[in-house]
């Protein structure tokens, strides 16, 4: 594969609900191996864009391309068949609750690639002891496990099928400092080993500067600033400057009402 | 303009046609996954245990009930013109023909029909529905036609027992209570009874079953906003769903029975 391309690339993407306006035109591009993180503030339509770029939202225009293929036109057989290199980390977690945690874990081998179910199982166990959790775990129901150990699983199952591409949506939001930075630690691990491309985003930056290669902000629904981690204290950019720093007063205002 | 009554009435029609626009492509995408690999047997017959298994006793005791009411009503009617031999056939004709079914769906759309929405719309609210695409898993073939299959084939046999309850219901009136002959009794119901009475009733019963997990389906998967949003699924999926029994039951009973 050509290393010039990039592996994921987005140009123009829209996307409105209503009147009400959340993509106007986001531009990104990720290399093959990179970790990007995008950064912005609440409702600013993050978890918008990553649904949008794996297509669990229907984008309005512009286009989105991985490993060189468009995407948001594709037919369904096509759609699955790109699905099948794609891992998402929700921020929910979004377990299956009627399922216990190692039948969440090998759900997409049993599932959606028609695994053996012995072979599942094994492959299940091998990514919960990488995420730290052991067997004993395995026939527990989500329920049961606290927060931090729901991230874990949840990690555990987007890793499960070794996707070449990673989607973190807000990894570490709901989490004690400790156990964040467990999940920040778990989250470039599994980025080493698989050697995965990834998109996360987050408005924690303490993850971020452990996370990212690369920083993206996205303010009204465009990229504002792309730039290398060690360049975002010398961004030069007042909204950047302001968001990293979290002050109340600057260029962003926070909408305190959804218009 | 939000006074404008024009546009009151323009808005009103135009998100009338939507939501049937809607509900068309729902009903066509989840029933076409029905005749489509891959299957879920193992979640069918789950669903048919919920579905038809688990509403027994509740179903089983309307039908009791109803015949035995029926019973006393008719007598009271009948024996003013000496016609007390005509009661048996009133009584497995309105069981077979219309209460069976009805009652027996109506109180279904209670049980299952909330059940439904409120599971799915709590997926839906908690992005498990997000997370079968992202694990290679359609949510239509997985979620919805297993479903819809189970309310399609156990509401016909959960409708047969209801109406043979039913009329033993009026049996035990009959004879213990207004001292009819338990032999000609019988005899009366198996001369009145025709094929047409009892295929007419159970084709309602699996028009009903399909008709109540749909309208669970429908807008437990369309909920948006946290419980409240589940709640408000779980209300429009039980009232739908009643509705669109009864709408049915008539257009049925015109395509049988009519002259």
């Amino acid at each position: 594969m050509s290393n010039d391309r990039p592996k994921i690339e987005v140009r123009g993407l829209r996307k409105s609900f209503g009147s009400k306006i959340v993509l106007d035109g986001a531009d990104l591009h990720v290399a093959e191996g990179e970790s990007l993180v995008v950064i912005g503030g609440s409702g600013t339509g993050k978890s918008v864009l990553i649904k949008t770029i794996i297509g669990l939202l229907e984008a309005d225009g512009g286009s989105v391309k991985i490993d060189g293929e468009e995407v948001t036109t594709m037919r369904s057989r096509d759609r699955d068949r790109v699905l099948r290199k794609i891992g998402m980390l929700f921020q929910g977690s979004a377990l299956f609750d009627s399922l216990p945690v190692w039948e969440n874990v090998a759900f997409g081998l049993i599932q959606g690639r028609a695994t053996d179910r012995r072979e599942a199982k094994d492959i299940a166990l091998a990514k919960l002891a990488s995420v730290g959790l052991g067997a004993d775990v395995a026939g527990l129901y989500p329920a049961e496990l606290s927060g931090g150990m729901q991230k874990r699983v949840a990690l555990a199952r987007a890793i499960a099928a070794n996707p070449e591409i990673i989607f973190f949506d807000e990894p570490t939001t709901g989490l004690d400092p400790i156990m964040a930075d467990i999940i920040n630690e778990l989250v470039v691990q599994c980025r080493t080993e698989l050697g995965a491309t990834t998109i996360s985003i987050t408005h924690d930056m303490v993850s971020t500067r452990k996370i990212a290669d690369r920083i993206a902000m996205i303010h009204g629904g465009r990229i504002i600033w792309e730039g290398p981690v060690a360049a975002i204290d010398e961004s030069g950019n007042a909204y950047v400057e302001q968001f990293i720093n979290g002050r109340a007063e600057g260029p962003i205002k926070m909408a305190v009402r959804e218009s | 303009m939000p006074n404008n009554p024009l546009a009151l009435i323009g808005r009103s029609v135009l998100s009338i046609f939507g939501i049937a626009g809607r509900l068309t492509l729902f009903t066509l995408e989840s029933s076409s996954h029905c005749f489509r690999p891959p299957f879920y047997p193992k979640l069918i017959l789950h669903q048919m245990v919920k579905i038809g298994f688990h509403s027994l006793p509740v179903v089983g005791l309307t039908a009791i009930f109803t015949g035995m009411v029926l019973v006393l009503q008719t007598y009271t009617g009948f024996s003013d013109f000496a016609a007390e031999s005509s009661i048996p056939i009133i009584v497995v004709r309105s069981l077979t023909r219309e209460l069976g079914p009805v009652l027996a769906a109506l109180m279904v759309a209670g049980r299952v029909g909330a059940a439904t929405a409120a599971e799915i719309g709590t997926m839906r609210v908690t992005e498990q529905i997000d997370a079968l695409t992202t694990l290679s898993t359609n949510p239509y073939k997985y979620l919805i036609a297993p479903r819809l299959i189970a309310g399609f084939i156990s509401l016909p046999l959960l409708v047969a027992v209801a109406e043979i309850i039913g009329v033993m219901g009026g049996y035990l009136v009959s004879t213990y209570k207004l001292g009819f002959n338990p032999t000609v009794y019988i005899q009366n119901i198996f001369d009145a009874l025709e094929t047409l009475d009892i295929v007419s009733g159970l084709v309602k019963a699996a028009v009903f079953g399909f008709l109540i997990v749909l309208m669970g389906c429908y807008h437990g998967y369309n909920s948006r906003g946290g419980a409240q949003g589940v709640g408000a699924a779980t209300t429009n999926a039980v009232v739908s769903g009643a509705a669109l029994i009864l709408v049915f039951n008539y257009i049925i009973t015109e395509a049988f029975f009519s002259k």
